[in-house]
């Protein structure tokens, strides 16, 4: 639950603002152990949803959980993760409370006169930053996109409260029913957990130029990725794709090889800590929002880079 | 079956540059498209149609009067009618609003088995219309569907997309249903189907024509609003590196180490 981690890190701070209390809404079966956890990272109360019925996720039984528990404990705000379940969950959710929701924030803060929620986020494919507040209607809510909040520490034997939810659901009230989960294979390491992320895009001239990057992303302990051109072009699976339509990634270091910097493409992966670019084209967008740039034939550069690599040892 | 598909026309967010100067959105002359994951919710809406003989595929859009592009060009494609909820009273929605008025505008189509929409716009990318007209019209939800596997008589086993997999989901019938690209390919307009598209009527619906109080829609009734929008920050100009390739890539490996960026035995 890394995503919620950061959500209580987030919510701490907050919460020490405007001087309100932490709270943590956990549903599923036989979940004891994750709410002591919860307390473990500081919540002062952890609100306990424990059912049969919601060893899954399914929207219709999660939604109705957290709505009572919303309507009796009138929280002043709500986060959840911009996670596929919670961006499936937050919005169910905001239309039966009535009240507005900002997705995928990359940023909160509360402005302190009237406790306002400033719920900053990217639109246009990062190319704008929006703040949107919800003034009037309660809970104010946010989807929080995981990987850039603080975590919260966890701490031994901390104290704090655990409260059951009563939980019951009539016939024919949950409409989903989840038949299998099945764990993906493909590849093991995802683009959205990799420290180091090598892309390919057009620049490589063909399917076997990532060959080549993939021999680099190994040598560094990191994933291929690719830009929505070699995806369309069919020399990559769509898996690895980088970018608005794909995957938002914000490794420690990310290299973009023959890749031009389509604005979709950055939204994708500006944010990561060091940005390297190789590229012919010295005009390339992708040089503007690099750390280090390359002019040059990847063909040449890359074996360059792996042979400056050995000589490190 | 009767399938209805929600969809958006949308800046190309592909074509859209900033100002080098003003460090502001050129929106000038960017093209307008169908929303990517709503083609792919189309697409889905056609396979079923072609599979289950009598099946109609109507499609549903809110916006200007310039949308009706968009809907010709799911006409195009395949679809049998368009609607366009348009008006005044709809302006500055957020997702909360924009899905009052989307839900009365299928209520209004009626009847129908399954409704589409695509996972998230690209102007927008808040993924939050789609659940929230399925929770208006109080009907079960799949958001991020990547399979359809089979339609039973009350219901439809789909695949959703999970960050780690997928998971097979039984939904029941009538459903929302929000579709990733993954699900498909979706198709090119025909020629005759482009002709077709120009011979159809497109409905266009107020709030009048939907029975809703101006009070419930578009700014009015938009919890949300922005308070304010700026085009982040430019990162500072980064380091060309220079010298023949060797001497770049030694001096790239240094930096990455001086920097912690790589570690050593890395």
């Amino acid at each position: 639950m890394p995503v919620v981690i950061e959500l209580i890190g987030e919510a701490k701070r907050l919460a020490a603002d405007i001087g309100c209390r932490v709270c943590a809404i956990i549903c599923g079966h036989n979940i004891d152990q994750q709410a002591n956890e919860l307390i473990g990272y500081g919540v002062d109360e952890v609100f306990v949803a424990d059912a049969p019925e919601l060893k899954n996720y399914t929207t219709d039984a999660y939604t109705k959980v957290i709505f009572e528990a919303v309507q009796k404990y009138k929280p002043e705000i709500m986060l959840l993760g911009a996670t596929h379940i919670g961006r499936d969950l937050g919005p169910s959710i905001a239309v039966k409370c009535n009240t507005g929701l900002t997705a995928d924030c990359t940023k909160l803060d509360i402005d302190p006169t009237d406790k306002k929620l400033m719920q900053t986020r990217p639109a246009f494919g990062g190319n704008l930053m929006a703040t949107i507040i919800c003034e009037d209607h309660r809970p104010q809510m946010a989807t929080v996109r995981p990987g850039i909040m603080q975590k919260a520490e966890y701490v031994k034997n901390a104290k704090g409260k655990k409260t059951e939810l009563k939980v019951s659901f009539e016939e024919g009230e949950l409409r989903e029913k989840v038949l299998k989960i099945v764990k993906s294979v493909r590849e093991a390491v995802s683009l959205t957990d990799a420290n180091v992320v090598v892309s390919g895009g057009l620049g490589l001239g063909g399917p076997e130029g990532f060959e080549l990057i993939k021999k680099l992303a190994d040598r560094l302990g990191g994933v291929v990725g690719s830009s929505r051109a070699a995806v369309d072009a069919g020399w990559i699976a769509p898996s690895h794709q980088v970018g608005q339509t794909g995957t938002t990634v914000r490794p420690n270091l990310y290299i973009a090889c023959g890749i031009s910097g389509a604005i979709q493409h950055l939204a994708g992966m500006q944010d990561s800590k060091c940005i390297v670019a190789i590229n012919k084209d010295e005009s390339a967008a992708i040089f503007e929002v690099a750390d280090y740039g390359i002019v040059g034939d990847l063909y040449k550069v890359i074996p360059a880079i792996l042979n400056a690599l050995d000589n490190v040892e | 079956m009767k399938i209805v598909v929600c969809i958006k026309q949308v800046p190309d967010t592909n074509e859209i540059k900033i100002d080098p100067l003003k460090g502001t959105l050129m929106r000038d002359g960017v093209p307008s498209i169908l929303n990517p994951d709503d083609a792919n919710a189309l697409e889905a809406a056609l396979q079923l149609k072609e599979e289950y003989p009598g099946s109609t595929v109507s499609v549903v859009t809110m916006g200007p009067a310039q949308a009706k592009y968009a809907l010709r060009e799911c006409l195009a494609m395949g679809a049998n009618d368009a609607y366009l909820l348009s008006s005044r009273a709809f302006g500055g929605a957020d997702t909360c609003a924009t899905s009052t008025t989307v839900a009365a505008g299928i209520k209004k189509i009626g009847d129908f088995d399954i409704i589409f929409a695509g996972r998230q716009a690209i102007d927008g990318d808040t993924a939050q219309v789609g659940p929230q007209v399925a929770q208006r019209l109080g009907l079960p939800i799949a958001t991020y569907v990547q399979g359809i596997r089979e339609i039973r008589e009350k219901s439809v086993i789909i695949e959703r997309m999970l960050e780690d997999g997928y998971e097979i989901l039984d939904v029941q019938r009538p459903c929302v249903l929000t579709a990733v690209k993954e699900l498909n390919k979706p198709r090119y307009m025909t020629v005759i189907g482009i002709e077709q598209a120009y011979q159809k009527e497109i409905t266009v619906w107020d709030e009048v024509d939907l029975e809703l109080d101006p009070a419930d829609c578009g700014h009015n009734a938009s919890p949300t609003k922005v308070f304010r929008s700026f085009t982040p920050p430019p990162k500072g100009a980064g380091e060309m590196l220079d010298g023949t390739v060797n001497e770049m890539a030694q001096s790239l490996v240094n930096k990455l180490f001086d920097t912690h960026v790589l570690q050593k035995g890395q």
